[in-house]
């Protein structure tokens, strides 16, 4: 019961830890002031205003398809590469695993002006450099959450599938799928997340016109950062938050709606 | 024959390697070794040894460090925890400490100056309780405590995941044959977690060593971390051939620590790091 | 059975991903416009600038008006937007910036001259300062000025006495151990240093800069934090006692909290302009030029005058001004004050390298 107690509490401050500075910008967001040091009172203004405001709009928008395109297209690529890598030799494997690592061990600063310094060898910035760039940091956290899941995965059932005359892409569905998707899945969620904090690489990477958040953020530092940012920051955050309540929330009944099929996992 | 198959499906990432992440890395080479007329030169990599750059790279390891073992100490026994919890999705327990990061990370960081600061939330506490306004912010510990505050998921999440790997069996077994507690974390929980453990530790070590927006926005700027005189030569100095020679001596120090680490690893997860 | 749960759990799984993919396809379209593009329209024009440092209506208002496209590219700080300027990556038609940096652009042949006399509102601009300007444009054919200021302290009157922020000393000053903000950059923080010691801010001798630099090592442990950006809301929140601030912020202090002061000491300072030129990599200048002529009518600069509240070089703008703000000398340096500043001037390349590695020598210390 002690035990219990201690657990909890300590879970509990971790996450007061982790959460703490993000409950101070949502009280924020409701400050009728335009410094984020003063408090002026309770306001909802900024969350109404922050949809009239065309530059934050578009900003959005942008990041919006940049995190998405970047984090659905380095899903594939990873997902794919991850099955590949775990059918090489070691020695392969290693090399391949080795290079993955780069984008993870440059500082974000040295990743973004290599980068540029190659893009402008061959073409303009805009859009599509600021998409290879995010595909490429995005691209590892794919691989490393989808590789262990592989490793884990029994490769003898997927070739006795083979062997029994599926082909290969039905084999893959009904026998790796299910095996690996909770990691594709997190590697998907691990894309989107870094996509949308990046700012370093996207600074660097960036034309004329493209703006996300995170880059109209900074240049807001010196006078003073629009509080429908925070706002905007706010919505952000809970409507993933809710979708994260959700999903677990469903999973949770389909799990209990097919317990039989599971006893080991109904008894835990 | 399958294998060769299975083989070519990492494919597009070879190709993707070769032109955004070799090739770059190729770039930096470049301007490491050439003077700014593009001569060859050593200097912008022996350029470590003065003594201004040796500071900044031992307080860089000092805080990674620091800041590594921290993470170390707090993650295991939260691991512990979460994973007696036992959720139906380890993707929820990802999601809950990546959630953070869907609010900008300078914001997180600015937020936390408030709390910190010398009229902020913190002193403002302290003050009304009776002890005076004490110094939370700009020190070098400060720095520490934000990037533990930045990378903390990144160790538990590699932890929790070995932990979860553990059959329940196992366990059960050991204590059917008389086990205690202690016995099973140090001699069954312990060893299955190493590889996790190490994930974990050059999945922290690793970015706070090159970290510099930390240091800046926490620090005060009075704390001058390596990656901070590189960001200072690219962006300041717009010396780029020093920034280069200094990154790719950062980037020996990080695959020399993943080496060291990966002598650990016996689970032969080769360098992966997660 | 087993067939049957796994289709049921895979297509939660793939509902995801039909989402993410609606939603991205959703989303995607409007980046196909040529809007994200770098236009390639002799009609468009692509605008380089600070951060919140124009008014959007006057760029909606200019668009009316000529139907040139315009497209706004912002930047933080002039080595940023000579990192990103240098690399070639983006061919900017008219860029905003700082005077040292319009001089070292100048010096690297990446300005085209603009030919005033197509203007027709360049007369409003203060001579004045288009006098100071020469210090970096000697003949006035590169740049155009914008806004000005100076650099001086912000300070908390309630903890410091007017009479001591007269002079750069009080920087040093034990009683604020621990409320002190400097600036986080080589030249802003080297210039109460170097006037102290009576030296010129735009000094290239080594042995003065070192002199400099022994007295801001003696002054770092009273030093609160070096900022770069948000030095003005630090002070406003009441972190420190005084700051090392430009004019501009700390009028945006001094709107927040009107308990704030600003004092440029009498030992003299740094006068600051932020003007545009037109790089060589303009594809229309003819647009360029119609832009910054616009920039000059006197609405357009009345609306930037109030949207940045910075000094504007535009007399029109400041005879429309209330006697209030016209007599703010925050943001309108009186002249005996303007007198003792200096701008900037590009340092050559040694001495660069030699501030760069002076730089990081007092932060490591």
């Amino acid at each position: 019961m002690v035990k219990k107690t201690v657990s909890g509490l300590y879970l509990a401050v971790i996450f007061l830890f982790l959460y703490l500075p993000i409950l101070v910008l949502i009280v924020l967001s409701f400050n009728d002031s335009k410094s984020r040091v003063v408090w002026g009172g309770f306001t909802l203004r900024w969350y109404s205003s922050c949809f009239q405001d065309e530059t934050i709009m578009n900003a959005l928008i942008m990041t919006l398809q940049i995190t998405l395109a970047a984090a659905v297209i380095s899903t594939v690529i990873g997902t794919l590469a991850a099955i590949g890598i775990s059918a090489m030799k070691r020695r392969n494997r290693a090399i391949m695993l080795g290079a993955t690592n780069i984008p993870l061990l440059n500082a974000d600063i040295v990743t973004g002006i290599s980068l540029m310094l190659l893009f402008v060898k061959f073409t303009n910035l805009g859009f599509v450099t600021v998409l290879i760039a995010h595909i490429t940091f995005d691209i590892p956290y794919v691989i490393l959450n989808v590789l262990p899941k592989i490793s884990q995965a029994n490769r003898y059932t997927y070739e006795a599938a083979l062997d029994l005359g599926a082909s290969p892409l039905r084999a893959f569905y009904k026998i790796t799928w299910p095996e690996i998707k909770s990691g594709v899945f997190s590697g998907f969620l691990m894309a989107v997340t870094m996509s949308l904090d990046d700012f370093s690489i996207t600074f660097f990477t960036k034309g004329a016109g493209v703006n996300t958040l995170s880059t109209m953020l900074y240049t807001e530092l010196r006078k003073g950062i629009r509080p429908e940012l925070y706002a905007l920051s706010t919505l952000l955050f809970l409507l993933a938050f809710f979708l994260l309540l959700l999903m677990n929330y469903r999973s949770d009944r389909q799990v209990r709606q097919h317990a039989g099929h599971h006893p080991d996992r109904a008894s835990a | 024959m399958r294998r060769l198959m299975r083989q070519l499906l990492a494919g597009p990432y070879l190709v993707w390697i070769a032109g955004f992440i070799i090739l770059p890395v190729g770039v930096i080479l470049y301007y490491a070794f050439t003077t700014a007329d593009g001569a060859f030169t050593f200097a912008h990599i022996a350029a470590i040894a003065d003594p201004v750059h040796v500071k900044s790279i031992l307080l860089s390891l000092k805080l990674g460090l620091s800041c590594t073992v921290v993470c170390l100490l707090l993650a295991y026994p939260l691991a512990m925890i979460l994973s007696s919890f036992r959720f139906r999705h380890q993707s929820f327990v990802v999601f809950l400490f990546i959630l953070p990061m869907w609010m900008n990370f300078m914001l997180r960081i600015l937020s936390w100056r408030l709390i910190l600061a010398n009229s902020g939330i913190i002193n403002a506490l302290l003050v009304r309780l009776g002890f005076g306004p004490v110094k939370l912010l700009n020190t070098p510990a400060t720095v520490v405590f934000g990037m533990v505050y930045d990378f903390l998921p990144f160790m538990i999440l590699p932890i929790y995941n070995s932990m979860t790997r553990i059959k329940d069996d196992i366990i059960e077994a050991a204590r059917d044959l008389g086990a205690g507690n202690l016995t099973i974390l140090a001699k069954i929980i312990f060893p299955l977690t190493v590889s996790g453990i190490i994930s974990g530790i050059i999945m922290v070590f690793v970015p706070a060593l090159t970290s510099f927006v930390i240091s800046d926005l926490l620090g005060g700027g009075k704390v001058l971390l390596i990656g901070n005189v590189i960001e200072q030569e690219f962006m300041q100095g717009t010396n780029w051939n020093l920034g280069s020679g200094l990154s790719v001596v950062l980037m020996i120090f990080v695959i020399a620590s993943m080496a060291v680490m990966n002598i650990f690893d016996k689970d032969g997860g080769g360098a992966a790091v997660w | 059975m087993r067939l049957f749960y796994n289709r049921k759990k895979s297509a939660k799984t793939s509902v995801c991903f039909v989402l993410a993919a609606a939603l991205f396809s959703c989303t995607f379209p409007a980046s196909c416009a040529p809007k994200t593009d770098a236009g390639t329209t002799s009609d468009s024009l692509v605008v380089l600038n600070y951060g919140k440092y124009l008014d959007e209506t006057v760029i909606r208002m200019f668009e009316e008006e000529t139907g040139i496209d315009v497209k706004l590219e912002e930047y933080e700080s002039p080595e940023e937007m000579y990192t990103k300027f240098k690399a070639g990556s983006i061919s900017y038609d008219v860029v905003c910036t700082s005077d040292y940096m319009i001089q070292r652009l100048i010096s690297e042949g990446e300005v085209n001259e603009i030919d005033f006399s197509h203007f027709s509102y360049y007369e409003n601009l203060d001579p004045d300062i288009i006098e100071a300007s020469k210090i970096f444009d000697p003949e006035s054919k590169y740049s155009m000025p914008y806004f000005y200021g100076t650099l001086g302290i912000l300070y908390n009157p309630a903890i410091v006495s007017p009479e001591k922020v007269k002079t750069w000393k009080v920087l040093w000053d034990e009683n604020f151990r621990d409320s002190v903000i400097m600036q986080n950059s080589v030249r802003d923080t080297f210039v109460p240093a170097l006037r102290l010691l009576g030296y010129d801010i735009n000094t290239e001798n080594a042995d003065e800069l070192s002199g400099a630099l022994e007295l801001l090592i003696r002054q770092k442990p009273i030093v609160y934090a070096y900022y770069v950006d948000e030095t003005a809301d630090e002070m406003v929140a009441g972190n420190a006692a005084m700051a090392l601030v430009y004019s501009g912020e700390a009028a945006y202090a001094k709107e927040l909290n009107d308990e704030l002061a600003y004092s440029v000491p009498e030992e003299g300072s740094n006068l600051w302009i932020d003007s545009w030129f037109i790089p060589k990599s303009c594809r229309n200048q003819e647009n360029a030029e119609k832009f910054l002529d616009f920039l000059c009518r006197g609405d357009a600069a009345m609306l930037n005058f109030e949207y940045v509240w910075y000094g504007t070089p535009n007399l029109e703008v400041i005879a429309q001004l209330d006697e209030e703000t016209r007599s703010d000398e925050t943001i309108f340096p009186p002249s005996e004050v303007l007198a003792d500043c200096k701008v900037f001037q590009q340092y050559g390349q040694e001495t660069t390298a030699l501030c760069s590695y002076l730089w990081k020598k007092l932060k490591s210390e």
